[in-house]
């Protein structure tokens, strides 16, 4: 009895978080996937038809959106890895007692909702904003100068968006180096840019690895962004799954988007995790 | 930077001798700053440890042995003072350009090498040649008896081997001097004293200045050609194991090292060489005085004697021995020995092992009356450190 409650302790206790993804992510997920693969339309309702023509229709359609989805990710990823590493290395090493001080201050922002965030940062890089209308008026800037409207208003915004998810696990990456494998490294005739690249770097990749993953995905399908900074010529996929939906009722279309989406995404972690999250990486950065 | 010339510190004994030292530490202090105090981590110490010397830095936890050490290593700066390393100041350089290698008490090993990687490290960053640094690292590893183990990580060796990479990877490097900062300390005690016995034969093996930093005062005694005991920062005593152990200088060298038993005393018949002491009525006690010492009658004094120098007798011993009265408190029957537990006229609490020989019957029971002895030599007038 009691063998058989310790053979059983393992999934009773995954039971409850199972319990969660099978009702909550598992079930969507299967049902969004028959929707791709319907025909019809609101008013006389949709059929199940395995239409495999909604994959095609879509890459057809959008598939410059998708194409830009991944590359607005990918940029502000690397621009969220070069803005959070330094913040998180300077915290971990630097911070001393306030460490936790700092961290708060860094996230503090993102208590305030994400849309509204994003809508003050419409309200200050407008044309005539409080940031560029007085550099305007004044003649420092070109009358067609402008940030709004731009994909680099797109990546700024997701950028600032999804840095925390950046910056926090490189901090507990960097944050669990024993400080005395770095001194080691310095005994053992390192400079400091060594024992940055042999010892802290490769020490702190698996931090890097996970915020890419926390990053890339949600920014690559984020649709907010796009929609309140990046004006009609930088739309994201993630603004067209949501017209389509919602203003269209296009609802096999949009799954079909979705679908296409997260095996693109599938596909990138896969290679990236090929490329860096194995042991080979680490080897390399021991030579 | 300037390179400081100075005179070699002559004034301790031992093997520091003529040649310049390997390390020496000129009046260095180290003070940290933490909630707004001043915390004197160490206040004067002054060293010189000799070329190949075998040299142990022993106090109890907290005294400063660490933090000496790190300033060998390059790790911290003196607040005051200077280290030398071969004669040469090394104000100023830092830890990856001098010339010692550090093994930490926690090995702090590269988590994500192999044992090779982590064994080569050194070697690399000082540009070696790929044949040579295949080379030495494999002469290393066979030296500490992990050949064949190159290509774990860490993680997948035992503590004692972890121990043996540590020490490895400081001394492919051939450096000057090796600083080991209680690298037994994880260890349990079987593994811990097979890996002394290995530690003095590597020592042996590669002739390299050794610095051991122990809290474990038979760890010391065994080892080193020197210790320094250490104390809130101070040097008490620096000497050979002999001399630490049967001639401790201060009350704190006698009580850290060994069982020591603390007897006060008047001076009745002063001098320089030795003095007559009462302690209690009818304890008489010669005792011999260091150099420089001396004692004038009337004088209170302290002094130590080992507990298996002293005999116990049921008659009074002759007339050429320090004798003292007193009562057994307690008998404990050990096996080979036998501990007696002496209360003294002269109200001292004292402590006898008597070796158990063939036949021996109790030398003394439980409230008899008995007369302690030794020998002149063996009881030493304590001082205080300066
Ligand atoms: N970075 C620091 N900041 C403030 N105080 C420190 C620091 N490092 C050490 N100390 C203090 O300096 C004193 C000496 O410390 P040290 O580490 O040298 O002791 P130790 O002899 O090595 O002790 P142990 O046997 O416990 O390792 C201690 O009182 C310690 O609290
Ligand atoms: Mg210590």
């Amino acid at each position: 009895m009691a063998r058989l409650r310790k053979a059983l302790t393992p999934y009773l206790m995954i039971l409850p978080g199972g319990l969660w993804m099978a009702v909550f992510f598992v079930v969507p997920l299967v049902f969004m996937l028959s929707v791709s693969l319907m025909t019809g339309n609101i008013i006389d309702g949709f059929k199940q038809t395995w239409h495999w023509q909604n994959y095609a229709d879509g890459f057809h359609t959008y598939g410059d959106k998708l194409v830009r989805s991944l590359w607005y990710g990918l940029l502000a990823t690397v621009a969220c890895i070069a803005l959070a590493y330094p913040a998180a290395y300077w915290i971990a090493f630097k911070g001393g007692r306030r460490k936790s001080t700092y961290l708060f201050l860094l996230l503090l922002p993102f208590f305030v909702s994400f849309v509204l965030r994003t809508l003050a940062w419409k309200l200050v890089l407008t044309d005539n904003g409080p940031l560029l209308g007085p550099l305007r008026s004044h003649g420092l800037l070109p009358k067609d100068f402008h940030i709004l409207d731009s994909g680099f208003a797109v990546v700024s915004g997701l950028t600032y968006n999804f840095l925390p998810f950046m910056v926090l696990p490189i901090y507990v990456a960097l944050e669990r180096i024993d400080y005395r494998v770095i001194e080691a490294s310095y005994d053992l005739y390192a400079g400091r840019t060594q024992a940055f690249l042999r010892v802290v770097l490769p020490l702190s990749l698996p931090g890097v690895f996970a915020g890419v993953i926390m990053t890339f995905v949600p920014v690559a399908s984020d649709y907010v962004n796009s929609e309140v900074l990046g004006g009609p010529n930088n739309v994201m996929i993630g603004h067209i799954i949501r017209t389509e939906y919602f203003d269209n009722s296009s609802y096999a279309l949009a799954s079909a988007l979705s679908f296409s989406l997260m095996a693109l995404l599938l596909v990138g972690i896969f290679a990236y995790a090929r490329a860096l999250g194995t042991e080979d990486v680490l080897e390399a950065a021991g030579r | 930077m300037t390179e400081t010339q100075h005179a070699p510190l002559r004034d301790d004994p031992g093997r520091a001798g003529d040649a310049v030292p390997a390390i020496e530490l000129a009046g260095v202090r180290k003070e940290y700053h933490a909630h707004g105090e001043t915390v004197p981590a160490v206040r004067k110490v002054d060293l010189a440890i000799g070329q190949g010397e075998f040299f142990s830095l022993l106090g109890p936890s907290g005294c400063g042995k660490t933090t000496t050490m790190r300033m060998i290593a390059g790790f911290e700066e003196p607040t005051a003072g200077e280290v030398y390393l071969h004669g040469e100041s090394v104000t100023g350089v830092p830890a990856n350009r001098r010339d010692v290698n550090m093994v930490f008490q926690s090995y702090a090993l590269f988590p994500h090498m192999s044992v090779f990687e982590n064994v080569a490290f050194g070697l690399r960053r000082r540009r070696t040649p790929k044949a040579e640094i295949a080379e030495r690292v494999a002469a290393m590893l066979e030296i500490v008896d992990l050949a064949g183990r190159e290509k774990r990580r860490p993680a997948e060796l035992s503590g004692g081997q972890q121990q043996r990479v540590a020490l490895a990877r400081a001394l492919v490097n051939r450096p000057r001097a090796l600083l080991l900062d209680e690298p037994l300390g994880a260890l349990d005690l079987k593994l811990r004293q097979a890996m002394q016995v290995e530690l003095k034969r590597i020592q042996r093996e590669v002739g390299i200045t050794f610095v051991y930093v122990t809290h474990d005062q038979g760890e010391a005694l065994t080892m080193s050609d020197r210790i320094a005991v250490m104390n809130d920062g101070l040097v008490e005593q620096l000497g050979s194991p002999r001399e630490i152990y049967e001639r401790p200088a201060t009350k704190f060298v006698a009580g850290f090292i060994g069982t020591s038993n603390l007897l006060g005393g008047e001076a009745v018949e002063g001098g320089a060489g030795q003095a007559v002491l009462r302690h209690g009525d009818g304890g008489r006690i010669v005792a011999l005085l260091g150099d420089g010492r001396s004692v004038t009658a009337g004088d209170a004094v302290e002094l130590t004697v080992r507990p298996e120098k002293m005999q116990i007798t049921a008659d009074r011993p002759d007339d050429g021995l320090s004798r003292v009265p007193g009562r057994v408190s307690e008998v404990v029957y050990l096996g080979t020995s036998t501990n007696y537990n002496v209360t003294t006229d002269g109200g001292a609490e004292v402590v006898v092992f008597v070796q158990n020989a063939m036949n021996a019957e109790d030398v003394a029971r439980r409230g008899d009356r008995v007369w302690l002895s030794w020998e002149p030599q063996h009881s030493y007038l304590l001082g205080s450190p300066e």
